[in-house]
């Protein structure tokens, strides 16, 4: 059957929604512009309340992506969670509910060796004339929003693969059954699809390590797109999640980087007296492979995040319900292509972690 | 920038927990799983492999078949034909015993008839001549009745002897 005309008029139709949007959307930044210039005359104390009355779109978007010492569930409702500080004088652990009142406003925290006050969701210590005091520098390893939303995802994998894990064990030699019939293709994609053409004859080493990556990143993401309690946190669109893996990936990567690999970066094939420039690019390019890795993916996940939050925030912005219906069509729009960037961002990150592993490993041939 | 400043609860946290996943995982799951899937496809590609070695043992049959059989048919068509050549034979030979067989009988026949033929000749001339005799005798015995004759006759064979 051909759907082309359809098709043709629903480009039309998104044409104009699109040509809608972008009108909105500068006006946004208007708004954005109009907002930042003004938020930092505006008062420490008087900005819960100024918030209720004039909505700033910026200030409840960073709000969403960023973490938190508690999970909000809905209204004023929501899930402490532990806050572990590591203080010169010891080891700090209570509740970070001790940290709000009932209005979810910071309140200081008279701990066991300081107290302490949650500003802008740092912990920092307060003198006793109840200023902050910048002297006492504080670890905080508290089981944040997003440690805890880790922690989920963590299980939920845990949970999933040891359970399918366990049915290939009961059938042996058969045909994928139920759950692992939908994972199976995935296993095997990225052992045939990433592993294999990027790595060589010696993916088998660096299977687990791809695979981890892979479905840790793509339920992270996936559970990022949920709005609700179990998901709703921005795990893999923070850059210390993303450093970390990118971190695993440069010490994997220059762990198993062969004698070729070395020689390639000092001894490359050039005039001698290119050869210190060279080195410095070669090593810039060892930390500028796994830094891409981390940009990216932070910069893709906090990207899809914060325009679905701008979508939702214009209906605030406007003040009308009007807007709603607009606002959903582009939500939905963007959350299926955030589905899609879920998934095509935890490949690239581990077919790129691939390319690297397999440029480290691979024999020479010239 | 807050958003893009990394802080060290996540970090530790993010790297103690993916740490864990990948050797629980590794352990748990990537192993039996990977090795299953593995095995699953060895079997699988060896099991193809046997069945287009059955095929060709299975054509390699059927050839060997279809050439047994054509064997036999030729030795079939063999057999009948020397079955045939060897009844002619039989058949042909027959006949000329046969006929030999007949010709001897009717060469003995006529020479046994001939045989006959001469006996019964001899007979019949031996009879003749017995016959002969005793018409002879009679003959005589009437002649010699009378006396005068008897006389005469003797007188003419005596004659005959003086004359030899």
């Amino acid at each position: 059957m051909d759907f082309s005309h359809i098709l043709n008029y629903k480009n039309f139709g998104l044409k104009a929604l699109f040509a809608l949007f972008l009108a909105f959307l500068s006006f946004n930044a208007y708004s954005n512009q109009e907002n930042a210039t003004i938020e930092p005359a505006g008062a420490e104390a008087g900005h819960h309340a100024a918030a209720e009355e004039k909505f700033d779109p910026t200030v409840t978007i960073l709000e969403h992506i960023s973490d938190a010492h508690s999970w909000h569930l809905w209204g004023h409702t929501s899930l402490p969670l532990p806050v572990i500080l590591y203080t010169p004088q010891g080891l700090e652990i209570f509740s970070s509910a001790n940290l709000m009142d009932e209005h979810h406003a910071p309140k200081p925290y008279a701990g066991k060796y300081y107290t302490y006050v949650n500003e802008h969701e740092h912990i920092k210590v307060l003198k006793a004339d109840g200023t902050v005091d910048e002297s006492v520098s504080i670890l905080d390893f508290s089981i944040t929003k997003n440690v805890a939303a880790m922690f989920i995802s963590v299980i939920l994998i845990l949970v999933i693969f040891i359970s399918v894990a366990g049915s290939y064990k009961k059938r042996v030699g058969k045909a994928p059954k139920g759950l692992q019939s939908w994972l199976e293709p995935l296993i095997v994609f990225v052992r045939d699809d990433i592993a294999r053409p990027n790595i060589g004859y010696k993916y088998e080493k660096f299977m687990p390590l791809l695979l981890t990556i892979f479905f840790f990143i793509w339920f992270n993401n996936l559970l990022g797109l949920v709005p609700i309690f179990p998901g709703s946190a921005n795990v893999t669109g923070n850059i210390a999640v993303t450093m970390v893996l990118a971190f695993i990936v440069l010490v994997v990567v220059n762990i198993n980087g062969n004698k070729y690999y070395w020689a390639h970066i000092f001894k490359p094939d050039v005039p001698f007296w290119l050869l210190p420039i060279m080195w410095v690019v070669e090593v810039i390019g060892v930390f500028s492979k796994p830094f891409a890795l981390m940009v990216r993916l932070f910069a893709n996940i906090t990207a899809g995040h914060i325009i679905v939050l701008s979508l939702i925030s214009l209906i605030f912005i406007f003040k009308t319900l009007a807007i709603a219906p607009v606002s959903v069509a582009f939500v939905l729009f963007m959350d299926v292509l955030e589905l899609l960037v879920a998934f095509l961002q935890a490949f690239i990150f581990t077919m790129l972690t691939a390319l690297f592993i397999g440029t480290a490993v691979e024999e020479h041939h010239h | 920038m807050e958003l893009v400043t990394p802080s060290i609860g996540l970090v530790f946290w993010t790297l103690v927990s993916f740490l864990i996943l990948l050797v629980i995982l590794k352990k748990l799951a990537w192993k039996p799983m990977l090795g299953a899937i593995h095995e699953r496809e060895r079997s699988i590609e060896d099991a193809l492999n046997k069945a287009e070695l059955a095929k060709q043992e299975m054509a390699r049959l059927s050839n060997e078949n279809e050439a047994l059989l054509k064997q036999a048919k030729a030795e079939r068509d063999a057999i009948l034909k020397e079955a045939k050549e060897i009844k002619d034979q039989i058949v042909n030979e027959a006949k000329t015993q046969a006929q030999t067989e007949g010709a001897k009988l009717i060469e003995k026949a006529k020479l046994e008839i001939n045989n006959q033929k001469i006996a019964a000749l001899d007979e019949v001339k031996n009879q003749v001549a017995s016959l002969s005799l005793e018409i002879a005798e009679k003959i005589m015995r009437q002649q010699f009745n009378d006396k005068q004759k008897q006389e005469q006759l003797v007188g003419e064979l005596l004659k005959d002897v003086k004359l030899s």
